[in-house]
């Protein structure tokens, strides 16, 4: 039996999104059109699970050259609860981008290239192959850049071409590191690599080596190298910080989580010790920053890098609770990021600023805006009933357990500087005195807010019905922690 | 044989790194081209420079060559061009709303 | 701008046409030798842009009524349609198979499903270099 489907998140999104092409002109019809292929991809990645977890990890072989000859995907728990939240997310951030976007990006490939940025996503999460994460990598920037500049203001040029250079930079480096290893082992097949740096020892070279796959990852997911971050995540419209803050950096998070889990696992004194130490500054630059803009769409974007930091300290420690953490607070933090970025976009479209001291007293005409402002403020900080909270306690957990009481100490203090940053967007653009009047006040929309009330219900509903997942999560933890599973799926054997 | 070739990489890795971090736009975008053809010798080298034939069924030869390389940079080259082509026209795209291809004018700390 | 050199035009009309023919036999002999889709795909292209230096761009626009975008997307779709292919045949993703047929002219061919993958890259390359070049003359 083989497992075509486990092709389809990637392979679906590309094929419409180029049928998209041909539709150029009607606006409505592609949004149709992409919404309904992400819910498809949503239920095609919910069997996968369900398949996963009684028959075992699935894969697919490209044109039938099997292991470690031939490039293929791979499905285990991890990579398809990732691929199911970023199918959910992106169906709401897409019916967000229905109504919001105007008429211009709606009739320029503003649909097809979100499906070729989430064909890359995908494709990245399901892939076993280093070298075809290079290409899915390349696929999802590409379309990140395309998506940066288009309606190409001044500023959104401005950062697209350094975002462009830096990222030409790192995939430099995931070429070298490429390089590098496929000179040592000889293979780029992820398990095969894993065999034979079992077999030789992971020594000076090969920690080296995963020393410059770090560096590739850590800019991708904008572990301590988010320099760049801040500034292309808030110029361009709402929709794609959105797209950009809940899954870019979750697609270099999940790499290191890979790369460090399955293949350079042997060092951890070296390596991980690393991670942690970069996993902490990242937490204080990011928390530094979130407190010190006056936009607010700087401030979302450094909440985008303490949570970076947060996941991070879980595989620094890659106790099996902090793992688990780790893959809770990956999860959420898709949700609430998307979420955050949808509000802050709305918030923007409504009072025209992005600066925290030109905005009062929104509560009085928007209440609903405002308290789905403040459950995203709670479940971001970690607060009992809602998402964000399993993932804080495990990884804590994790850290005590491991005894480093320095990761565990920063990774609280970086809650209380998230909740702050974001009670000081509540104050001031909520509460306070009504500065516009009843007859100037923007109408919001009520197709903006039906998107955001339902990523509220998802970060509430992902708190409440934990269990739910749970046992998807454990399996997807043990996979990571043991890396003869994932080995066994791959080289054991031709049936799979 | 390897040696030559790593010192040539390195040669180019150092042109390209001067010109990424000057200052005008189209010298940052050469310097791009420049990494990836470094990147691309590199892993041609890495997968050990030898005198063969194709590694095809048929070919009875002494010795093949790897082609694993061959292939990796084909696709390298094809996704660089991609990318150089792209930030081709983003720059000029820039030069014209900006009015400048001086990367220095570019940072944009006042307008905000 | 309008450009009038006569040289040029009249020596590009002949190279246009052996750059095409070059082309098409880069594409066509990719199977087994140096050649095939991206390459043959390349050199198409460098035959419309050569088109598009000697002439100005509206001249050959209207005498080539396509639109490069469309045929990007085309190939694209041309490629992963044909790599679909085998997953209803219960073949996994991307398999090809080839035969041997009795052509007419050629006498016995072998014929590949894989050129249909290779002819969807070639259109996505000749789409996407004539773009380019398009969008940077635009608008002078």
């Amino acid at each position: 039996m083989m497992n075509n489907i486990v092709l389809l998140p990637m392979l679906l999104p590309i094929l419409v999104g180029v049928v998209l092409i041909f539709l150029r002109a009607y606006g409505r019809v592609q949004a149709w059109f992409s919404i309904g292929v992400m819910a498809v991809s949503a239920g095609i990645a919910f069997y996968l699970l369900e398949q996963v977890q009684t028959n075992g990890i699935l894969r697919l072989d490209f044109g039938g050259w099997e292991p470690p000859f031939g490039i293929l995907f791979v499905a285990d728990s991890f990579s398809l609860l990732l691929v199911l939240t970023t199918a959910i997310v992106a169906t709401i951030i897409l019916l967000y981008a229905m109504f919001s976007a105007g008429k211009f990006l709606q009739t320029t490939y503003f649909y097809p290239t979100i499906l070729f940025l989430i064909a890359g996503v995908n494709g990245s999460f399901l892939t076993g192959d280093l070298f075809n994460l290079f290409v899915c990598f390349e696929v999802m920037l590409l379309s990140s850049y395309v998506l940066l500049t288009l309606g190409g203001n001044k500023r959104q040029l401005r950062e697209a071409i350094k975002y462009v250079v830096i990222n030409i930079v790192s995939s430099w480096f995931f070429l070298v590191a490429l390089a590098y290893l496929y000179g040592a082992v000889g293979t780029l097949n992820m398990a095969h690599v894993s065999v034979r740096v079992a077999e030789a020892g992971q020594g000076p070279l090969l920690t080296t080596v995963s020393i410059i796959f770090l560096i590739v990852f850590s800019l991708k997911a904008g572990l301590l190298l988010y320099f760049w971050l801040p500034g292309s995540y808030s110029a361009p419209p709402a929709v794609t910080s959105a797209l950009f803050g809940a899954l870019l950096t979750k697609v270099g998070i999940y790499a290191l989580f890979r790369v460090f889990s399955l293949i350079f696992y042997h060092q951890p004194e070296i390596t991980h010790t690393i991670i942690g130490a970069m996993a902490a500054l990242t937490l204080v630059g990011g928390s530094l920053g979130a407190i010190a803009f006056n936009d607010i769409r700087k401030i979302a974007a450094y909440n985008v890098v303490i949570a970076v930091g947060f996941i991070l300290v879980g595989l620094a420690v890659s106790t099996p609770n902090a793992v688990e953490g780790a893959i809770y607070y990956l999860i959420h933090d898709m949700v609430i990021k998307a979420l955050l970025f949808l509000l802050v976009g709305t918030i923007i479209s409504l009072t025209g600023t992005a600066m925290l001291d030109k905005m009062s007293g929104l509560m009085k005409n928007y209440p609903l805006l405002g308290w789905s402002f403040f459950i995203t403020m709670l479940s971001l900080a970690g607060v009992p009933p809602l998402s964000g909270f399993i993932g804080k306690v495990l990884v804590s957990e994790g850290a005590v357990e491991s005894g480093s009481y320095g990761l565990l100490t920063l990774a609280l203090l970086s809650s209380l500087f998230v909740l702050y940053s974001l009670l000081r967007i509540f104050k001031n653009s909520f509460w306070g005195e009504t500065i516009v009047s009843k007859e100037d006040q923007v109408p919001l929309k009520k197709t903006l807010l039906i998107p955001c009330l339902l990523l509220v219900l998802l970060t509430v509903g992902l708190g409440l019905g934990t269990e739910l997942i749970s046992g998807y999560v454990t399996d997807a933890a043990e996979t990571l922690l043991n890396p003869d599973i994932y080995i066994d799926a791959v080289m054991g054997g031709g049936e799979s | 044989m390897e040696t030559l070739i790593i010192l040539l990489v390195g040669v180019l890795t150092a042109v390209a790194i001067y010109l990424v971090l000057s200052k005008s736009l189209i010298r940052v975008i050469l310097g791009t081209a420049i990494f990836s053809h470094a990147v691309h010798l590199l892993i041609l080298s890495m997968g050990g420079l030898k005198k063969g034939t194709v590694p095809l069924l048929g070919e009875e030869a002494p010795s093949y060559v790897d082609a694993l390389p061959q292939a990796l940079i084909l696709t390298a080259i094809v996704i660089s061009f991609a990318v150089t082509a792209f930030i081709l026209v983003l720059a000029f795209r820039a030069y014209q709303e900006l009015g400048t291809d001086d990367l220095e004018e570019m940072r944009g700390v006042n307008d905000e | 701008m309008k450009i009038n050199d006569v040289i040029l035009k009249t020596v590009s009309k002949a190279a246009v046409l052996i750059i095409f023919t070059f082309g098409i036999y880069l594409f066509l002999s990719g199977h087994n030798e140096p050649g095939g889709g991206f390459i043959g795909g390349l050199v198409l292209a460098s035959a419309f842009v050569l088109l598009f230096l000697s002439h100005d761009s509206e001249t050959i626009s209207d005498a080539i009524p396509l639109d490069f975008k469309k045929i990007s997307a085309l190939g694209v779709l041309i490629a992963f349609a044909s790599s679909t292919v085998p997953m209803f045949f219960g073949q996994p993703f991307m398999s090809q198979s080839f035969g041997y047929f009795d052509l007419p002219i050629f006498g016995k061919t072998e014929l590949a499903t894989v050129t249909v993958f290779e002819a969807g890259v070639a259109l996505t390359v000749i789409g996407v270099v004539v773009n380019i070049i398009f969008s940077i003359s635009e608008d002078e």
